[in-house]
């Protein structure tokens, strides 16, 4: 059974009862909600990914509501609860739906230490692994939405989750596109299915892109990493890719590492066995389709 | 299906998790997380060899929380040198307290038990050298507020807690082990001068066992907040354990110990509710001793009280008495660790400082 099964008022009654578990790779989420915007999201965003039942088992239970406090009188709010507990300030109102998905990126940045996470966008064409670490701003997410419309499997625009075998780890969720490359991605793949756009948000304005439905169907394969790209956006520039010394490669992959210290030696041999067996760019665009195109020939080009 | 206590059922007897279903693994998971104990969870599994019978759904946080727990390991290690080390010049040999003690020392309860800083006991006349040391160091005092600041050099048996400003590790420098203003004083001298060095760590000491044991049952009663209530019963249920194994004069020698230091009531009811709620096995000549810190009339309230509150703090542990029960005990703490007018004075000022934090946010 899918989202998508569950007609307008199961999926109201799911939330505001048991709540609704979602599954996302590899990682079950209990959601709950009173609010019509949170259902409105699941719904658009993640029609297609698979619902299970009551009785399996949840990784992780969170709500979004409005908090208890007086002040919803005076300027509505929205509080993220994570299992009854209350980790971020809260938002205003109409940020419950980025506010769920930054939740859930944080549930499993802070929880799942049985993978080495990387803050870095992950898509894939024919079995081998594309990692765009970067931090914010650098255009990783936008680049990644585009590499999904022509086709890559979506594995994460966030989060790069390495097992201890050194296969990625799919974590199919909506792809969150940020002030200009909202409009970048909307004339670049007019089938993107793109929800509302929330303005003044901690990242400006947000709105969220569903996910191909091939690839949450496959959010149970891992897959192995070929390479390694940084991007960045630099306006009037080029698609050029200049190839990354392995050490250089190595000290990126660190600096946008979520839990490094935490696996010690252990981390440090998973990624330098990681960068041994990718091969390291740096790239530059402003062209997503001529993006598209330098991607499409290295994924080629490995073969 | 009673959720209720998961967690005890689990640290009571950790073989009947064996026929658990996923909803009840789920829950156990879920209150272990809470509690702060999820590593230590699946060292007790691992002990009884029943990790691998453990769901692999619940398998991943319980491996999850090891690792976490392995690299706190290693940082706490690496801080207590850090540690040693800036306070040497000054002479003083810092005695080890809670976590980091039982880590140093190997003990049990040291497996898997997860940290948020380390404290230290140092005598009260060499605080100013110990401070003053710390912070040439890059140790910095983190409550700013004249008022914070005052409350803790004046009533308190701790610095305001210190952090390291590139680790960001927090460190708690204590001088006592109540509050100067408490209810009941234990007189931190006798502790610093039966304290006991650490094996291959000769500038650094710790409480010898009894008094490690007294400083447990103290933490787990004698505080105001509750979020760790369930971590600290299982210290004070382990630390027990351990000691008193094979030693037939553990209970008079404690209960001896506890009427020198003035935690006679603290020891009395430590031991009730560590029994009544992980089965602590206590020697049947001891009830004697124990006894005679039994208080008059509110025995029956304090149980009521504590039992809601030393579990885990978790919507599925709950009932309806549970936050009032945690609400009537932060009172107790601050009774316990203040007279009636300061304590009158500090709520008030907490209060009013509630409503201005309130007003600032966005």
């Amino acid at each position: 059974m899918i989202v998508a099964d569950l007609a307008g008022d199961a999926l109201h009654d799911a939330l505001k009862g048991p709540g609704m578990r979602v599954r996302t790779g590899s990682v079950v989420v209990c959601v709950r909600s009173s609010l019509p915007q949170i259902a409105a999201g699941l719904a658009l965003h993640y029609a297609n990914h698979a619902l299970e039942p009551d009785d399996a088992f949840a990784d992780f239970h969170v709500a979004v509501d409005p908090p208890t406090s007086m002040r919803r009188w005076l300027r509505p709010q929205v509080q993220f609860y994570f299992d009854g507990q209350v980790p971020f300030r809260p938002l205003p109102l109409d940020q419950a739906f980025p506010m769920l998905e930054w939740g859930l990126n944080w549930c499993v940045s802070a929880h799942c230490h049985q993978y080495l996470a990387l803050h870095a966008a992950v898509v894939e064409r024919d079995g081998r692994a594309l990692l765009l670490p970067a931090p914010p701003g650098s255009g990783k997410s936008t680049l990644c939405a585009g590499l999904i419309a022509r086709g890559w499997r979506l594995l994460s625009d966030e989060l790069a989750l390495i097992d201890a075998s050194g296969m990625l780890v799919p974590m199919p969720r909506p792809v969150s596109l940020k002030n200009a490359s909202i409009d970048v991605i909307r004339r670049f793949d007019e089938r993107a299915m793109i929800g509302p756009v929330i303005h003044d948000t901690i990242k400006g304005s947000v709105a969220h892109m569903t996910p191909p439905a091939e690839s949450v169907r496959r959010a149970m394969m891992r897959a192995a990493p070929a390479l390694i790209v940084l991007p960045r956006y630099r306006a009037g520039a080029a698609a050029t890719l200049v190839p990354l010394g392995k050490a250089q490669a190595f000290m990126e992959l660190v600096r946008n590492a979520f839990n490094y210290h935490i696996h010690g030696e252990s981390g440090f041999e998973l990624l330098a066995d990681l960068v041994q067996r990718c091969r390291c760019y740096e790239f530059e665009y402003q062209d997503l389709d001529e993006a598209a195109q330098v991607f499409n020939r290295l994924a080629g080009a490995s073969a | 299906m009673n959720h209720a206590s998961m967690l005890l059922r689990a640290f009571r007897d950790i073989t009947v998790t064996r026929g658990w279903s996923l909803t009840q693994w789920e829950t156990l998971i879920r209150q272990a997380r809470r509690a702060d104990v999820l590593a230590s969870l699946a060292v007790r599994l691992r002990e009884y060899g029943v990790l691998e019978s453990a769901p692999p759904e619940a398998r991943a946080h319980l491996d999850a929380a090891t690792i976490l727990a392995q690299a706190q390991e290693r940082d706490i290690r690496r801080e207590v040198l850090e540690i040693t080390a800036a306070v040497e010049p000054t002479g003083v040999r810092p005695v080890l307290l809670k976590g980091a003690a039982y880590l140093m020392t190997g003990l049990p309860v040291g497996r898997g038990r997860l940290f948020a800083d380390v404290d230290i006991l140092v005598p009260h006349e060499h605080l100013a050298d110990v401070e003053a040391a710390l912070m040439l160091r890059g140790w910095v005092t983190t409550h700013h507020n004249a008022y914070d600041q005052r409350y803790y050099r004046r009533w308190m048996h701790e610095l305001p807690p210190m952090r390291h400003l590139v680790r960001q590790t927090v460190l708690d420098v204590h001088h006592g082990i109540l509050p100067l203003t408490a209810r009941f004083r234990p007189n931190p001298a006798l502790l610093l001068a039966a304290a006991l060095p650490v094996t291959d760590h000769g500038d650094l000491r710790v409480l010898a066992p009894i008094d490690m044991i007294l400083h447990s049952a103290t933490h787990l009663l004698c505080n105001e907040e509750f979020s760790h209530g369930f971590r600290d019963l299982l210290d004070l249920d382990g630390l027990t354990r351990h000691f008193s194994a094979g030693e037939p004069q553990f209970w008079t020698r404690i209960a001896r110990r506890a009427v020198e230091l003035d935690l006679q009531r603290v020891w009395y009811y430590a031991m009730r509710y560590c029994a009544r709620m992980l089965g602590t096995p206590i020697a049947p000549d001891a009830t004697t001793f124990l006894d005679r810190g039994e208080p008059p009339l509110i025995g029956g309230m304090m149980d009521a009280l504590f039992t809601r509150a030393l579990e885990v703090d978790h919507p599925l542990a709950a009932n309806a008495f549970s936050s009032a029960a945690r609400r009537l005990l932060y009172l107790r703490g601050h009774w316990l660790r203040m007279p009636a007018h300061l304590l009158a004075y500090h709520l008030t000022v907490k209060a009013f400082r509630r409503e201005e934090e309130e007003h600032a946010s966005p």
